[in-house]
C-alpha cells in the first residue's frame, strides 16, 4: 500500500507528461503481481467497491472530529481525501505526517525510517535533541514504549485492501477502513481514501496510465488497447505479455476502444497556406464527442458500447444508442438530444449527462442522437488508414444500411475558397444548419487524404471555432476553489444592470470559475478579500454597486431561456476574457443587451 | 474575562476594559494609554516592532522599540533611515511608556522575534506577533507567558495544519539530491528565517557541500552567520556559473523558482519550504515539486497547546484562520474573537503593494 501511494504522491505533484508515464512505468517494472495490476486498475477505473463510498468517509470522521472544524478544513484543502487524511487523528501520526522515501517498498509502520532519528531521541511532539528546554511546559507526554497498537501485524498491502473493499459487508466496512486510516501514515491515508472514493483526480487518465504499461512493455499503446477490454484486473496475463513472458491476450472483446483523432485551433495565417480544393468542411457540433462501437461475440450475440474520447465505456447511460447501433463498426461522431428532427441546446443534453443509468423519462424527454462524422471499423474491417474521402463514402454507405433515426450523416459545408467559409461560419442557418444553427459551436476543416490517426496529428484536422460572445458583468460573490484552486477564491458568480424597483440594480446571470491566469487569479483573490461585504460559509460577497466593484468581460458560446436562474437566461460555456479593473461598475452591460442575444424561439 | 491572578491586587482598581489597553484599529493594534501601535501596516509616530518580516516591520515610523535583532534587520531592508528614532528592547526587560509597562519576550519565529507583553493596572495583555513551538537552531525559543487576554496568529489555524518535525523535511531534501545527483535542488524559502533555518538543519543533518543563495538573501544570511548560527559555507550564485551547480543544493525567495532565473540550471527540482505545502493544492499551484513541510509558525496542535499554557480566559485572532481557532476556544470554553487585522501576510509573504489597512467589522 505504501509503495501505491508513494507512487500516486508523486504523481500528484509531477505535471510533466512523460515524467508521469516513467513513474508509472518504473512502478510498474519494479512492483510485483497482483500489487501492480491493482494499481493499475485504480488508474484506468477499473475498480469499483460498492459498499464504500464518500458518505462512509464522513460518515467516519464526523465520530471523530469537530463538524464546524472539519467544514472550514474541507473548504480550504478543497479535496475530501486529503482533508480526511490530514485531520484523521491517528496517536502515533500526530505531528509526524511524513512521506516515504521513494525506494521503499513495502515500510513498516511505527518503526524508524531512514534518516530519522530513533524514537529514543525522538519526542511525540517535537524533537527537542539539544539540550533547549522545552516548550511545553508541564505537559511533555511520555514517549510510548510500543510505537502504536498493532505494529507487529504485517503491512497493509494493496491487494489486502483491494480484497476487503470487495468482500467486507456494508455494516463491517467502517469498522475496517477506520483500521486502515489508523494504521497508515498521512499520504497512505490519502491514497487510501482516493482509492475507495474512486476517481483518483491525479491528473493521470486511463488512457496515459495505459501507454505506460505500454511503454514499459515496449509496445505501442493501441496494442494495449486493443487487448484491454478482454482483461480482468491484476492483468497477470498483461503484464506476462509486457515482460515477454506470455502470448499476446487474445482480443476477445468484439467492441474494444479506439483512441480518437483530435484537431488543432486554426491559427492566423493557417488558410495561406491550405489549399481549399484539399479539403472538407463539417458544423462543429456543441455536444459530446462518442465513439459508439458494436461486434459480435464468439457466442454470436452482440456488444455494443459507447465510448468518451478518453475511452469511458457511457452505454449505461444510453440505452436508447445502444439498442440502435444493429451493425458490427465503429463510428465517431456527436453525441445530441434530437426532438422533432431538431437539435438541442447543450444544455438540453446535459440532462443525460454524468449518469450511470436512465429513466425511461428521460428516454422519451431527451432522445439521443448520434451526428456521425467517420467511420472507423466497418463490419470487421479496420478502415483507419483509408483517406477521409474514402472512410466518409463507407460511412454514408454504413448509415443507409442502419436505421436512421439514432444516426444520421454529419453534412459538409459547401465552399470554393476560405472567404465561403468564413461567410458560412459567420451563419451556418442560411449555410445549411438551418435550424440546427444554435448548435454549431463553428467549424470543422479535415483533410480529404488525413487517415484517422490516434491523438492529435499535426497538419489533418483543424478547428475553427465561431467567435465568442462577450459581455461586460460585474463581480457579485466569489467562492473558493477545488482542487488545484483550492484556497483561493476562484468561482465567480457575476451579473448585469437592470431595472428593479428600486432603480438599477444587478442580477447575477452567471458563473465562470476559468479564462484567467494564475497571476490574475492572485490578484482577484487579493481584491475579493479586500471587499468582502457579507460571508455566507464558503461564498464571499464581493462589493459591487455603481460606484465600486469590479467588472470582468465575460465571454460566452450560447445563450438560453432558464428557469433556474433569476435572470431567466443561461449562459454555455462563460469565462473570463479580461478583467476591466479600469471600468466602472456603472458602465457594465444591461440585461437588455444579453436578451437579444436569446434565440427567438423559447 | 479572566481576572489576573498574578502580580499586584490592581484588579479591584476602577473598571478598566481590555480595550482601553489595546484596541484594533485601521493601522494595527493600539495603545490608546501609551499612544503606540503594535506592528502599524502604516507609518505612526510610535511603533513597537515584533519581527522583522515585512508585514510586520514597515518604514517610516518615528519612532521604533524593537529588539536589537530586529533593528538591525530593518536597517539591512530598509536602510538606516527606517525611522526617526530607534530604541533597543531587551528580551525580558520592562519598558514603560506613561502608565504601561512593555516587556519583549522570544517568540521562537525568526531571529530577533518577540511577544510584546502589555500590561497596566494589573491587566495583563500578550500580543504574540508570529510565533512557532518547534525547535529552531537561529533563534531563541518561545516562552510562554501567563496573561488574561492571549492575542494570537493563526496562520495554520486548522486541523489540517500538523507540521511533521523538520528535521525530517530536510532528509527528504538530502534524499532527494541523493538520488538525483545531476540535478540543482532549488529551494524556495523565505529570505528572513526560513532560508536560514533550512541552512542550519542542513548542516545538522550533516551535509558539508557549500549551499548556494540567491543574491536577494546574501546579507541577511551573513547576518545570521555573524548573530551565530551555524551556516557552513554559503556561495551567493554567479548569474554565468548556474550551469555548473548541477547536484548543488540553491535556496532562493520563493518567487524565484518559477523566474526565468531558475531555468538555467541543470534541471532542477523545485522544492519549497512552507507550513503551506501540507496541502497538495497549495504545492501544485506553486509547480513545487518537492514540498518541503517546514514552518515558522505555529500548527493547530500548537496553536492549542500554547493557548492552554498561557492560561489566558480571552483570546484575540489576528490573522490567519481565525474562524476555526475562535471556534476552538468556544467549544473549550475560551472567549475569543478575530479581530480581522488586515495587512498581515501569509508566512512572511508579504503582501508587495502594502495597501492601507482596513479593519473589517
Amino acid at each position: 500500500m505504501n509503495r501505491f501511494a508513494w507512487l500516486l504522491d508523486r504523481l500528484a505533484y509531477e505535471p510533466r507528461r512523460n515524467a508521469k508515464l516513467a513513474l508509472i512505468a518504473d512502478y510498474l517494472r519494479t512492483t510485483p503481481d497482483p500489487d501492480r495490476g491493482l494499481a493499475l486498475a485504480a488508474m484506468t477505473g477499473g475498480l469499483v467497491f460498492p459498499n464504500a463510498k464518500a458518505g462512509l468517509i464522513r460518515t467516519l470522521i464526523s465520530e471523530r472530529t469537530d463538524p464546524v472544524l472539519f467544514a472550514l478544513s474541507y473548504d480550504y484543502v478543497g479535496d475530501l481525501s486529503e482533508t480526511v487524511a490530514l485531520m484523521w487523528p491517528s496517536a502515533e501520526e500526530a505531528g509526524h505526517g511524513s512521506s516515504l522515501p521513494p525506494c521503499g517498498g513495502e515500510m513498516e509502520r511505527g518503526g524508524e525510517r531512514p534518516g530519522e532519528p530513533s524514537p529514543a531521541e525522538r519526542s511525540p511532539g517535537r524533537p527537542p535533541p539539544t539540550p533547549i528546554p522545552s516548550p511545553r511546559g508541564g505537559g511533555e507526554e511520555p514517549y510510548p514504549a510500543t510505537a502504536e497498537p498493532g505494529h507487529n501485524r504485517p503491512p497493509l498491502t494493496l491487494p489486502d485492501v483491494v480484497a476487503g473493499l470487495r468482500s467486507v459487508g456494508k455494516t463491517e466496512l467502517p469498522r475496517l477502513v477506520a483500521s486502515w486510516l489508523d494504521a497508515l501514515d498521512e499520504t497512505g491515508r490519502w491514497a487510501l481514501l482516493k482509492l475507495i472514493t474512486g476517481g483518483l483526480r491525479i491528473g493521470v487518465s486511463a488512457r496515459l496510465a495505459k501507454t505506460a504499461a505500454a511503454s514499459f512493455g515496449g509496445v505501442p499503446a493501441d496494442e494495449v488497447e486493443q487487448v484491454w477490454h478482454g482483461l480482468e484486473p491484476p492483468y497477470a496475463e498483461l503484464f506476462a505479455w509486457l515482460e515477454g513472458r506470455g502470448a499476446r491476450p487474445e482480443a476477445t472483446d468484439p467492441a474494444p476502444f479506439r483512441p480518437v483523432m483530435l484537431s488543432h485551433p486554426l491559427e492566423d495565417g493557417d488558410f495561406d497556406r491550405l489549399d481549399p480544393a484539399e479539403f472538407v468542411a463539417e458544423w462543429k457540433w456543441d455536444g459530446i464527442r462518442v465513439q459508439a462501437v458494436s461486434g459480435t461475440k464468439a457466442d454470436g450475440t452482440r456488444l455494443t458500447r459507447l465510448y468518451s474520447r478518453t475511452g469511458e465505456d457511457i452505454a449505461g447511460a444510453f440505452p436508447d444508442l445502444v439498442e440502435a447501433l444493429t451493425l458490427d463498426g465503429a463510428l465517431d461522431g456527436e453525441l445530441l438530444v434530437m426532438r422533432e428532427g431538431a437539435v438541442q441546446s447543450f444544455n438540453t443534453l446535459q440532462q443525460r449527462l454524468n449518469r450511470k443509468t436512465v429513466t425511461p423519462k428521460m428516454l422519451t424527454e431527451f432522445p439521443a442522437h448520434i451526428r456521425v462524422y467517420d467511420l472507423l471499423v466497418d463490419g470487421d474491417e479496420d478502415i483507419r488508414h483509408l483517406p477521409l474521402d474514402e472512410r466518409r463514402a463507407r460511412l454514408e454507405a454504413f448509415l443507409r444500411k442502419l436505421d436512421g433515426a439514432r444516426f444520421d450523416l454529419s453534412p459538409t459545408i459547401p465552399f470554393a475558397s476560405w472567404d465561403d467559409l468564413a461567410a458560412a461560419r459567420a451563419d451556418p442557418a442560411s449555410a445549411g444548419a438551418g435550424d440546427d444553427a444554435e448548435a454549431v459551436e463553428g467549424c470543422m476543416i479535415k483533410r480529404r487524404s488525413s487517415p484517422y490517426l490516434p491523438g492529435r496529428p499535426k497538419g489533418h484536422w483543424w478547428k475553427w471555432k465561431r467567435e465568442a460572445r462577450l459581455v461586460d458583468c460585474v463581480l457579485m460573490y466569489a467562492q473558493r476553489g477545488h482542487g488545484k484552486r483550492s484556497s483561493f477564491y476562484s468561482d465567480y458568480t457575476f451579473g448585469v444592470w437592470r431595472q428593479g424597483e428600486e432603480g438599477d440594480d444587478l442580477v447575477p446571470v452567471g458563473k465562470a470559475y476559468f479564462g484567467f491566469t494564475d497571476e490574475e487569479l492572485v490578484e482577484i483573490d487579493r481584491y475579493v478579500r479586500k471587499h468582502t461585504q457579507n460571508r455566507f460559509g464558503p461564498v464571499r460577497e464581493v462589493t459591487h454597486n455603481a460606484q465600486s466593484g469590479l467588472v470582468f468581460e465575460v465571454a460566452f458560446e450560447g445563450l438560453q431561456r432558464s428557469t433556474r436562474h433569476k435572470s431567466g437566461l443561461a449562459m454555455r460555456f462563460p469565462r473570463i476574457n479580461r478583467i476591466r479593473w479600469d471600468k466602472p461598475p456603472a458602465e457594465a452591460d444591461r440585461i437588455e443587451a444579453l436578451e437579444q442575444l436569446l434565440p427567438a424561439a423559447g | 474575562m479572566t481576572l489576573a491572578r498574578h502580580g499586584a491586587q490592581a484588579v479591584a482598581a476602577p473598571k478598566f476594559r481590555p480595550s482601553e489597553l489595546l484596541i484594533p484599529t485601521p493601522a494595527g493594534l493600539y495603545c490608546p494609554l501609551a499612544d503606540i501601535h503594535i506592528d502599524p501596516v502604516r507609518p505612526v509616530a510610535r511603533a513597537l516592532i515584533t519581527h522583522g518580516h515585512s508585514d510586520h516591520a514597515r518604514a517610516g515610523h518615528g519612532a521604533v522599540l524593537a529588539t536589537r535583532e530586529t533593528l538591525a534587520i530593518m536597517a539591512l531592508r530598509y536602510g538606516e533611515g527606517f525611522t526617526g528614532e530607534r530604541q533597543e528592547a531587551a528580551p525580558g526587560e520592562t519598558t514603560r511608556i506613561g502608565e504601561v509597562a512593555f516587556r519583549f519576550v522570544p517568540a521562537g519565529h525568526v531571529l530577533g522575534s518577540a511577544q510584546i507583553v502589555v500590561e497596566a493596572r494589573g491587566l495583563r495583555i500578550v500580543a504574540s506577533g508570529d510565533y512557532k513551538r518547534e525547535r529552531d537552531p537561529t533563534c531563541a525559543a518561545f516562552e510562554p507567558v501567563p496573561c488574561d487576554i492571549f492575542i494570537t496568529e493563526a496562520t495554520f489555524g486548522l486541523p489540517v495544519f500538523r507540521h511533521p518535525p523538520a528535521h525530517a523535511e530536510v532528509a527528504k531534501l538530502l534524499e532527494s539530491v541523493r538520488l538525483f545527483p545531476e540535478r540543482t535542488h532549488i529551494v524556495g524559502a523565505y529570505s528572513l528565517g526560513k532560508a536560514q533555518r533550512v541552512m542550519a538543519l542542513i548542516r545538522e543533518a550533516g551535509y558539508d557541500r557549500p549551499v548556494y543563495v540567491h543574491g536577494a538573501m546574501e546579507k541577511l544570511t551573513e547576518f545570521y552567520a555573524l548573530e551565530g548560527a551555524r551556516l557552513g559555507e554559503i556561495r551567493k550564485v554567479v548569474a554565468a556559473e548556474r550551469k555548473s551547480l548541477g547536484g548543488e543544493i540553491v535556496i532562493c525567495p520563493p518567487s524565484a523558482t518559477q523566474d526565468l532565473w531558475a531555468r538555467k540550471f541543470p534541471d532542477p527540482v523545485t522544492a519549497f519550504a512552507s507550513g503551506w505545502m501540507r496541502v497538495r493544492a497549495r504545492a501544485r499551484q506553486k509547480g513545487v515539486e518537492l514540498p518541503l513541510i517546514v514552518s515558522d509558525h505555529a500548527d493547530w496542535d500548537d496553536l492549542q497547546a500554547t493557548i492552554r499554557e498561557v492560561g489566558a480566559g480571552e483570546i484575540w485572532v489576528t490573522h490567519g484562520e481565525a474562524e476555526a481557532l475562535v471556534h476552538w476556544c468556544g467549544t473549550v470554553g475560551l472567549r475569543a474573537k478575530p479581530l480581522h487585522l488586515v495587512g498581515y501576510g501569509d508566512e512572511g509573504e508579504a503582501e508587495p503593494d502594502a495597501t492601507p489597512a482596513e479593519v473589517t467589522p
